[in-house]
């Protein structure tokens, strides 16, 4: 089903009601993780009851920015936000920023920007009151943009994981091992002349591939085992361990954000595409969550991978083929996970942890945060709780 | 006993003649000298005081990783008054083959074939290859009861029974820097990250100041000047890494190590082992005349499609682009060189089409004879595989872990073995075909082998 259509389903007006036997691939308000500016409100309304409550995960450094919880680029809305985003702006005046509209996505409508005058239009509407209701065509998220990318070749790239959410309370996802990185065509370089040339800032394939350069074997995509077998041959495990911990850390984070929002319908599973990038430092920073991945191929492997994410998607939101019961546990047998490995599972974690005995590869963090599980053979819990 | 006292009188005389001219001389030269300053060095017992000072820094380990690398790539000691080319090829018929479109031993008659088995394949030249008994000695490392980096570590496997221990046991060769120790130990597999620290050590290849300067100043020859090879090397890093989903993202790489190779006379010095020669060119108008005759390349070596996959698995290990560039430099002069030249040597190709040749009819008769009646000789098949030591072909960190052992044993005998085994495990549906197309169809696509477990069954798990 497409957004437009959930979104008539679970409305008001239209009285639908799903019946037991009838599950859906997506959630009634999924846009509260999927759209750029309501993922970063709940983000930063998580960070804040964190802190409230004084949990460890919301500790700070000593120049106020969050230690664990740090994935996201300083954002703004626009143009509600406005007067907030030019005095961070005149903090440092030489930074780029990329400005997003939030309902879109394939890349369209995203520019780059270095100086206040290019977004002067949103000025003038910061003057009227915030209570205004925005009409969703004109609403744009600026945010920090990050022009220290870690390069390959010399080329930017970001990594696109798929994770399916079978449930929000409690929380189970699960994440595709079969990621892939979507490299640019164009060398990678921050200089101010370029910040218009889209080939060289922007990954998304619907973008690049209108590029002099693009090739249709591969389509600039890259697995992600390639980036790990590339990163720990030349920076070492840990720190790879480390990053892809990380990487893992953010997207269980973002989920443990809007989990108490979500209306957690059970009939409902869902297969988010993320974007994530990775800076020269080697830290993930999360770019955006896509409700509505694109599941056509532009090349040969791409195809065979979009049918088995589809296949392993289904296998574990309806079970053995059967005339799905919206009631079951959702706790699908091992056996059919195929490339999905269990990222969280909220009730396990909480359940047994204390008794299971951790045996974790090398590499991995433990700690407050511990290690993230997988399915069979060597098993690490994760001890979040 | 004589002899060999005079053959090891030569070796070393050779090797101290050989590292004479090195960096590392005079780099040892200049230690000695400091040494002088320090207190634990008297005047009456000098000599061996500046040995024990070498000992305790180190430089005596850089030493003997010096003369181990040059043992490794060394031919075989020869008569003094041996010419040039023996040393290059030893047997006469091999050297003229180099011109040659058949390859046949002019004193082999072959009518006689009581000592030579009647074969079946390609390769019609009596060389001598090992079987499987001979390979199973030379690989014992890879036996069923050793532990190997590419089965022992795959997930259903508990790291403390092999893999930790491997680890553990690479940093120590890795902290002791040495030569030989790492040559042992990567016999058995190297763990991802230690690969490219123990590859460079194993190649003897540190990054001094030099190097690097070395490599910016080829890397400004190719600004300043054309050669007619860069376009060879662009088209072929378009058509083969450009559209491979393991090495696009190196293609920048690619051009900065091959238009650099191009230029580097010191490839050169190879062609005393090789039994190649590199071609000449003559200054306009002075063709013949040999003080006009310069080499062209400037290193001599010509590249030719799939050159390019040489270097782009080097691509994962080394992102300093100089660095990278001495470790293919070094891989080309000891090993890559002899997958495109013809010689007598047991790791060249012409000896592994026929090691694989005979693995396969002696081991797998029925299968050779089917592919031999439908008009598939396995090595028409196979050979592509070989001269590319199996790059492109098989999944990125499966090559690693064969270019391991190649780097292990020092010989490339591995590649035929391999390809062996290929033929083996696939042996049921290659059965069934009854055209070439239909032979390569089944053998098209390798990239879900898994390389070690396949050496395994062939060499130790087969019923002979």
């Amino acid at each position: 089903m497409s957004v437009q259509t959930i979104r008539n389903v679970f409305s008001v007006e239209t009285g639908y009601r799903l019946s037991d036997d009838q599950i859906v691939n997506h959630f009634p308000n999924h846009y509260e993780l999927t759209r750029k500016d309501l993922m970063v409100k709940n983000i930063k309304r998580y960070r804040k009851e964190l802190e409230k409550e004084g949990s460890p995960l919301a500790e700070k450094d000593e120049s106020g920015k969050y230690l664990y919880l740090d994935f996201v680029p300083i954002t703004y809305m626009l143009p509600a936000d406005y007067n907030l985003f030019v005095e961070e702006f005149r903090k440092s005046p030489s930074s780029t920023w990329i400005m997003k509209p939030c309902g879109k996505a394939q890349g369209k409508g995203i520019f780059l920007i270095n100086k206040l005058s290019q977004i002067k239009k949103w000025s003038r509407d910061s003057k009227t009151s915030s209570f205004m209701t925005q009409s969703t065509k004109e609403a744009y998220v600026i945010s920090l943009y990050i022009n220290n990318p870690l390069l390959i070749g010399g080329r930017k790239f970001d990594l696109r994981l798929y994770v399916l959410v079978s449930t929000y309370r409690p929380l189970r996802c699960y994440m595709y091992k079969l990621g892939f990185c979507r490299f640019c065509t164009v060398k990678y370089t921050p200089s101010t002349s370029e910040l218009d040339n889209m080939f060289v800032h922007l990954t998304n394939v619907a973008i690049q591939k209108h590029g002099e350069d693009y090739n249709h074997i591969h389509g600039g995509k890259w697995a992600v085992n390639n980036l790990r077998l590339y990163l720990e041959s030349t920076r070492g495990r840990e720190v790879t361990g480390k990053l892809f911990d990380e990487i893992h850390w953010v997207i269980v984070q973002s989920l443990k954000a809007v989990a108490p929002v979500m209306n957690n319908d059970k009939h409902c599973f869902e297969c988010y595409g993320y974007d994530i990038i990775i800076d020269d430092k080697l830290k993930p920073w999360l770019i955006e969550v896509n409700a509505s991945p694109s599941l056509t191929s532009s090349t040969a492997n791409d195809r065979i991978l979009k049918y088995n994410l589809i296949n392993d998607t289904l296998n574990i939101a309806v079970p053995n083929g059967e005339i799905p019961d919206c009631k079951w546990n959702k706790s699908p047998p091992k056996e059919v996970l195929g490339n999905y490995e269990i990222l969280y599972d909220e009730e396990l974690a909480q359940g047994d942890g204390a008794d299971r005995e951790l045996r974790s590869r090398p590499g991995q963090s433990l700690g407050p945060r511990g290690g993230r599980s997988r399915d069979s053979g060597r098993t690490v819990l994760t001890t979040w709780k | 006993m004589l002899q060999e006292e005079s053959d090891l009188a030569l070796i070393i005389a050779q090797i101290v003649q050989k590292l004479k001219g090195s960096n590392l001389y005079a780099q040892l030269e200049r230690q000695a000298w400091a040494s002088l300053q320090r207190p634990e060095i008297k005047l009456e017992s000098l000599k061996e005081d500046i040995k024990e000072f070498f000992k305790i820094s180190g430089w005596e380990k850089k030493l003997q990783n010096a003369v181990y690398s040059e043992l490794s790539v060394f031919p075989l000691p020869s008569h003094p008054a041996a010419p040039p080319e023996h040393l290059k090829e030893p047997l006469v018929y091999m050297r003229k083959a180099q011109v040659l479109i058949n390859l046949r031993n002019p004193n082999y008659e072959n009518g006689d074939s009581h000592s030579f088995r009647t074969h079946l394949g390609l390769i019609q030249v009596p060389l001598k290859v090992k079987d499987i008994p001979e390979l199973k000695e030379f690989f014992v490392e890879l036996g069923l009861t050793a532990g190997q980096l590419g089965v022992d570590d795959s997930t259903q496997v508990p790291p403390e029974l092999f893999e930790n221990e491997h680890v553990r046991i690479g940093q120590k060769v890795l902290s002791e820097q040495d030569s030989a120790a790492a040559q042992q130990y990567i016999r058995q597999g190297s763990p991802t990250a230690l690969r490219a620290e123990l590859w460079a050590l194993i190649l003897n290849i540190s990054s001094q100041p030099e190097d690097i300067l070395y490599y910016e100043q080829l890397k400004t020859n190719v600004i300043q000047h054309d050669l007619l090879v860069d376009s060879l090397i662009y088209k072929d890093v378009k058509l083969t890494a450009s559209n491979d989903d393991y090495y696009f993202v190196f293609e920048d790489y690619l051009y900065q190590v091959l238009l650099c190779f191009s230029r580097d006379t010191s490839v050169l010095g190879h062609f005393a082992y090789s039994s190649a020669s590199p071609p000449k060119s003559y200054i306009r108008g002075k063709l013949g005349l040999e003080e006009y005759a310069v080499f062209y390349p400037p290193n001599g070596v010509i590249p030719f499609h799939g050159f390019s996959m040489y270097v782009a698995p080097l691509c994962f290990l080394y992102h300093e682009p100089s660095k990278l560039y001495q470790i293919f430099r070094e891989m080309y002069v000891r090993f890559f060189f002899r997958l495109h030249s013809i010689s007598s040597h047991p790791s060249g190709i012409v000896s592994l089409c026929l090691l694989f040749e005979t693995l396969l009819q002696t081991y797998l008769p029925q299968l050779f004879y089917h592919l031999r009646e439908i008009g598939a000789q396995p090595l028409r098949i196979s050979f592509k595989w070989m001269v590319r030591a199996f790059s492109g072909y098989l999944a990125t960190d499966q090559l690693l872990l064969l270019w391991d052992r190649i780097l292990g044993y020092n010989s490339l005998e591995i590649l035929a073995v391999l390809a062996a085994a290929v033929f083996a495990f696939r042996a049921v549906n290659l059965m069934e075909v009854t055209s070439l197309a239909a032979a390569e169809a089944v053998l098209a696509d390798l990239s879900t082998l898994k390389v070690m477990p396949l050496l395994q069954i062939f060499l130790f798990a087969t019923v002979t």
